[in-house]
């Protein structure tokens, strides 16, 4: 699905990732876990598309050049990020960008347009479901919204986008313990054979909730260590210098 | 040459002409031309005495020039004051009579004359060129005693309205633009609703420019007699030219006590090329008097179109209690340029204004809010609260906020809130994220930035409007 060979950016001259390697298979869940300023949110930039980074490498998404394609077209094709600071758009109702947004997917992916009645149907049930109170949808995009509020929406948009690889950006940072539940089941539910999963954090803590198949960390912009969900708990224990070092 | 008109009506949706024959008066002003106005009209002699009066007043002012936007000195005897479409001297019995080339010109406008607008409950005065060719819904109207016609009939059947009314919020003497209406004006609507009355649907207006060279001088009355309500929307396109084209509107609305009149404009004319070239100078009068006690004038305008927009809807707030509003969406790209605001005049005790205003630049255009809020010594308790916000597009743009304050009581409570703001690379980010192109993404920012006017609009303008805001900004973010 994702196959990243060799990859750096630089913003402003400064290197931030150097020479990452990375390979997703459909359906697999990977957890990328780094100290702050180690590139974490470069890389989630980098993937969905955000200008001003030069980047050489390569990066392959379904056997197509990831880096020549628009942003949009990303997203159309299946690529979501939950983003760290949702930003907000005073005067845009959530729930009119949400039908936008998922009428421009359906569209590319041959679909039919969902009329207001089907989409408000389909919050309902999705909202339900994520135990996400769909008042939030009916005000302004992500204006007033407490961090835990932004949070759960991009999981609510998540789960209604339906996307291929959805890449989480520190979503679990800001959060208490109920506000992580209800993320890290909204992640759970729409894991299947063939949506992947890339999950940025800071802390061990989300992956008590979402098992990863995959642990990575990332030092410096390199992956410096891979394992299973148990290199998670180590980390948490020695920390990320004394995993990097190998102790 | 040919494949490069071609091109260049894509540019602009609206940008054709219909080779309809036209009866022109000769080019220039002057007592001759204002005399063939009034005949052709068949207007009784107190319209031309007051017409000519008028134009003994415009050859002792000048024009103003104290706006933002300056533009090249205009050849007032190079311009046509009169252009009918000939089929109208005639005038049709019903649509059926209509020439069908103007019929089919309103439908690349985009104007359903006939069921659409009757199922959307609008009566539709349509103005082409300088004539009104067709008025429906006159039965419906005038079972509940609304007149609504041109107001070239109203001259004649309605005389004593017009000589009472006409006038009276911008007298002849006002400004240059304003007498010089007052002389060579050629059309335009007039409603009269009378006491008590709802009126049952939207009055609505379309002018469209359409011969070469013609300035339009439109004249449009409005008079809500006591506690009657009407709402009326104007609508605008306009052919494309090379020539800048004068447009020097003057509107009235008097509302008497415990009347309201809403008045919506979205205006879309020819903006001109992406260079600048060619647009339609829009320098209209719009005022509306709150005569009567608890009555209330509101403005709804978006402005999308024309080469340089320039001017104020204002309210004089002369009842106690009465109520003024100015919500305002004034969109500038490439080349355009605006000068746009309101006045609001308080006289009368608790009177109360609002003024919203929304400005967008984009490209090398530049836009002013220019604002009076005036309270005079008598009006104690007044209370206005203005808001201006400017959203600018690329860095070659320009927004600016003129606000005047003249307050004489101390009871007064004024307050005026501005921001200016940059559509942001974040917001872009997140929309594109979702699937949304750039023209996608900055069409509902920047609906979002104006929603609080754009749903002062009646539905069905509405959404016309949301549209036209974005593709007013189309290719406006690289």
């Amino acid at each position: 699905m994702l196959d990243i060979s060799n990859l750096s950016a630089s913003i402003e001259g400064k290197k931030i990732l150097k020479s990452f390697d990375l390979k997703i298979k459909p359906g697999e869940v990977h957890a990328i876990m780094g100290p702050n300023g180690s590139g974490k949110s470069t890389l989630a930039n980098v993937l969905s598309g955000r200008k001003g980074y030069e980047i050489e490498g390569k990066a392959f998404y379904e056997g197509k050049n990831l880096l020549k394609i628009p942003i949009e077209e990303r997203a159309q094709k299946g690529i979501f990020l939950a983003f760290q600071y949702p930003t907000e758009i005073p005067g845009v109702n959530t729930n009119n960008f949400l039908k936008t947004s998922l009428n421009t997917v359906r569209k590319f992916r041959g679909l039919k347009e969902l009329d207001s009645l089907d989409f408000l149907k389909l919050v309902k049930e999705k909202s339900k479901k994520l135990k996400i109170e769909e008042k939030i949808l009916s005000r302004q995009l992500n204006v007033g919204f407490s961090g835990g509020e932004k949070k759960k929406n991009e999981i609510l948009q998540m789960s209604i986008l339906e996307p291929k690889l959805a890449i989480l950006d520190e979503t679990d940072s800001g959060l208490d313990i109920d506000a992580l539940k209800i993320v890290s089941e909204g992640v759970n539910s729409l894991r299947d054979k063939e949506r992947s999963f890339l999950i940025i954090t800071h802390y061990q803590r989300l992956l008590n909730y979402i098992k990863p198949d995959f642990v990575h960390v990332l030092v410096n912009g390199k992956i410096v260590k891979t394992g299973c969900s148990d290199l998670a708990e180590e980390l948490e224990k020695d920390g990320y210098e004394g995993v990097a070092t190998g102790k | 040459m040919k494949q490069q008109e071609l091109e260049k009506s894509k540019e602009y949706k609206y940008g054709f002409s219909t080779d309809i024959e036209s009866i022109k008066a000769p080019k220039g002003l002057n007592e001759e031309v204002i005399k063939f106005i009034s005949n052709i009209k068949k207007e009784p002699k107190w319209m031309l005495d007051w017409r000519l009066k008028a134009f003994e007043r415009l050859k002792n002012i000048k024009e103003p020039d104290w706006q933002k936007p300056k533009y090249p000195k205009i050849d007032y005897q190079d311009l046509y004051y009169y252009s009918a479409p000939k089929s109208a001297t005639n005038k049709p019995k019903s649509l059926d009579e209509v020439d069908p080339k103007l019929i089919e010109t309103y439908k690349k406008l985009g104007i359903p004359l006939k069921e659409q607008k009757r199922l959307s409950g609008i009566a539709v005065d349509a103005v082409f060129d300088s004539v009104s060719v067709a008025t429906t819904f006159k039965d419906e109207l005038t079972k509940k005693g609304i007149i609504f016609c041109p107001i070239s009939e109203a001259i004649r059947n309605h005389p004593d309205l017009v000589k009472k009314y006409l006038g009276s919020v911008i007298p002849i003497t006002d400004h240059y633009f304003a007498t010089l209406n007052s002389a060579v004006f050629t059309d335009g609507s007039f409603v009269y609703i009378p006491e008590g009355v709802r009126c049952p649907m939207e009055l609505s207006t379309y002018f469209g420019i359409n011969a070469s060279e013609t300035g339009q001088f439109e004249r449009t009355l409005i008079i809500a007699d006591k506690g009657s309500y009407v709402s009326y929307l104007e609508g605008c396109t306009a052919p494309m030219r090379d020539e800048n084209q004068l447009h020097a509107a003057n509107v009235e609305l008097v509302a008497l006590d415990d009347a309201e009149i809403k008045y919506s404009t979205v205006q879309n004319w020819y903006p001109g090329d992406k260079d600048g070239k060619g647009g339609i100078y829009n320098f209209v009068t719009k005022r509306g008097a709150c005569r009567g006690k608890n009555s209330k004038i509101s403005w709804t305008q978006v402005e999308t179109g024309s080469a340089i927009t320039w001017k104020y809807p204002s309210c004089i707030l002369q009842g106690d209690n009465s109520v003024g509003e100015f919500y305002s969406i004034a969109i500038t790209n490439n080349h355009q340029k605006a000068d746009t605001g309101t006045k609001m005049i308080h006289l009368g005790k608790n009177t109360k204004s609002k003024i919203i205003s929304k400005g967008i630049s984009a490209g090398f255009a530049d836009n002013t809010y220019r604002g009076l809020v005036k309270i005079h010594s008598k009006a104690s308790n007044a209370r206005n609260y203005t808001q201006c916000d400017s959203l600018l597009m690329g860095n070659k743009c320009g927004a600016h906020t003129i606000p005047y304050i003249e307050n004489k009581n101390s009871s007064a409570n004024i307050e005026h809130e501005a921001t200016t703001s940059k559509i942001s690379e974040e917001q872009l980010f997140y929309c594109n994220q979702r699937g949304l192109n750039q023209e996608e993404a900055v069409s509902l920012i920047v609906n979002g930035f104006c929603k609080e006017v754009l749903q002062q609009l009646p539905m069905e303008f509405a959404v016309e409007a949301q549209k036209l805001v974005g593709i007013s900004l189309e290719g406006s973010v690289g």
